[in-house]
């Protein structure tokens, strides 16, 4: 499956390098655009010295942490969330009858470089946060584990979105409220939104563990809404049980899609 | 009678063989069509480009689904967006002239714009039909290709206003509670600098579609287009909270004409004329360039297979 991963997002790449221009301009697009979230951190910052009792520091960890899954994310399998294009097209069908999953065929399918773009722009910010904190080096083993599982939730989020276009195929856009909606969400701390959504990203949809309850161990911080202490490690569980309610989602949806019927 | 095709029932015979002499008139049998009122405006002589705006209309009627799944999506992002507007506006109350409940307003009426004013770019066909060949057709109607797109990307606005914008609206209303203006003559206005605001969008679209003639490959344009229009028109932030130059730099350039100039109309944080005579300057600006544009490429296109 890796395999066969790895050699259609190769094969898309070098068909997207046959046009060079277009391809940089994307790259530089995608780079710019995401760039614009972080202007506009800084433009708040330049108003006020903590928002949500969090630093800029602070602040732009989160978004650097967050930033960083969502892209790699998006980056490696956020073309799933097209899948409502391809079952109007018909192409969907044609996936379905190639020796090879459909799912990989859908998340590889027209991979460009324009999609590192996103990841740069995230990587720079989180590069810049980390210099600018005063962490205590005994917790930052769990930087890495915390992108990890933010990787696995948003895709399986993404997963979740194209599932659920088998049965709004007219609607996609309602999964970007999740997918993009989830990485706008996680920018910020979570104290800016107050208690029934964070309620409803911890125990429902579990955004909140992509970023905010390992960054509060990272950053030493205590919980503002009072959640118990053990649910700053319990990325990896909730990254597992959201993986397999999207696999078990998309398996749904393959069993019950009848084609376009027309 | 056979039906006709939309586009071509814009057009009476008479406007298309000028030197025909017109057929006599017969008593048609009335047509029905699923949308009320629809056989009597086909019927009745409106003129050109007010058939085209409401075949527009009916166009995007067709994907209501897709319009509602845009306005929840609108409304998700509006709620999230309201939330850290609230939080600075609580740090830092009457923050560029604005109190908590005008910033909570700035944003879901933002959102509500997305449709309308197409912030996300795109909502003309044109680029699609250059790269398809398919303008060849368009520059050979005896009408003006701007005028034309004008009047269908009016429709569309009109259309996408009923369903993406009311709804966000309300649900902002409703969760937070927005300021509603209460003389009649502040919805007169925002009105004006509303549509004002609708025809800036199409100017700046026109133009990055146009591009198309020249570049073939639009996606690098949309994509610097887009950053442009997000960042300035205030979808990000509000342009007063922009930091001095880049402040004053934002609120001047065309992209502010979309979202901060009627916004602050509705708000009322605006001379009314100030804000028309700059939106109208603007709308003046892009549509004479989308103009000389059209001009240019009219000689430059090349239809292949002829």
């Amino acid at each position: 499956m890796v395999r066969t991963y790895l050699l259609l997002a190769w094969t898309w790449l070098r068909a997207s390098a046959q046009y060079p221009i277009p391809m940089a301009a994307m790259a530089l697009g995608s780079f710019v655009l995401n760039g614009l979230d972080v202007a506009a951190i800084w433009i708040v910052f330049g108003h006020t010295d903590a928002l949500g009792g969090f630093t800029l520091a602070e602040v732009m960890f989160l978004y650097g942490t967050a930033g960083v899954s969502f892209a790699l994310s998006d980056m490696l399998f956020g073309n799933v969330d097209r899948l409502s294009q391809h079952i109007r097209a018909g192409t969907f069908d044609a996936m379905l009858v190639r020796p090879a999953s459909a799912f990989v065929q859908m998340a590889t399918d027209r991979f460009g470089v324009h999609r590192f773009g996103r990841m740069t722009q995230a990587a720079v910010v989180l590069g810049i946060a980390l210099s600018q904190l005063d962490l205590e080096w005994s917790r930052t083993w769990m930087v890495p584990v915390m992108i990890v599982c933010g990787i696995v939730i948003f895709t399986s989020i993404f997963t979740l979105g194209g599932a659920l276009q088998f049965l709004l195929t007219d609607a996609p856009e309602v999964a970007n409220a999740f997918t993009y909606g989830g990485s706008t969400l996680t920018q910020y701390p979570l104290t800016v939104y107050g208690g029934d959504l964070v309620k409803a990203v911890t125990f429902i949809v579990p955004l909140a563990f992509v970023n905010w309850q390992p960054g509060l161990y990272v950053l030493g911080r205590d919980d503002p809404f009072g959640l118990p202490y053990w649910l700053r490690f319990a990325a990896p569980a909730a990254a597992l049980v959201l993986a397999l309610a999207a696999a078990l989602a998309w398996r749904a949806g393959i069993r019950r899609y009848r084609s376009t019927g027309s | 009678m056979p039906r006709r095709h939309p586009e071509e029932a814009a057009f009476p015979l008479r406007a298309r063989f000028p030197s025909r002499p017109r057929p006599p008139s017969r008593a048609r049998p009335p047509r029905h069509s699923g949308l009320p009122f629809s056989g009597l405006l086909s019927r009745t002589r409106l003129p050109l480009y007010a058939r085209i705006a409401w075949y527009g209309f009916r166009r995007h009627s067709a994907y209501r689904t897709a319009a509602l799944a845009g306005a929840f999506t609108n409304t998700v992002f509006g709620i999230l967006r309201a939330h850290v507007l609230i939080a600075l506006w609580e740090a830092r109350p009457g923050l560029a002239g604005y109190d908590v409940a005008d910033a909570v307003t700035f944003c879901f009426l933002s959102q509500a714009f997305i449709g309308p004013m197409q912030l996300f770019g795109g909502g003309l066909q044109l680029a699609e039909r250059v790269r398809g060949g398919d303008v060849a057709v368009d520059l050979a109607r005896p009408a003006s290709l701007q005028a034309w797109n004008l009047a269908d990307d009016l429709g569309r606005a009109a259309y996408l206003l009923l369903l993406r914008s009311v709804p966000p609206t309300l649900v902002g209303a409703a969760l937070f509670g927005i300021v509603f203006p209460t003389e009649p003559a502040a919805w007169v206005f925002f009105t004006v600098s509303f549509v004002l605001g609708v025809v800036v969008s199409f100017g700046w679209r026109y133009l990055v579609a146009l591009s198309s003639f020249w570049i073939v490959d639009d996606r690098g344009t949309q994509s610097l287009s887009l950053v442009l229009m997000m960042f300035f028109s205030g979808m990000v932030l509000p342009l007063n909270l922009f930091p001095g130059w880049l402040g004053t730099l934002a609120q001047s350039l065309p992209w502010a004409a979309m979202v901060q100039i009627p916004a602050d109309v509705y708000l009322g944080k605006r001379d009314a004329l100030e804000a028309f005579a700059l939106q109208a300057l603007w709308a003046a600006a892009l549509l004479v360039l989308g103009a000389l544009a059209t001009r240019a490429a009219r000689r430059k296109v090349v239809v292949q297979g002829g």
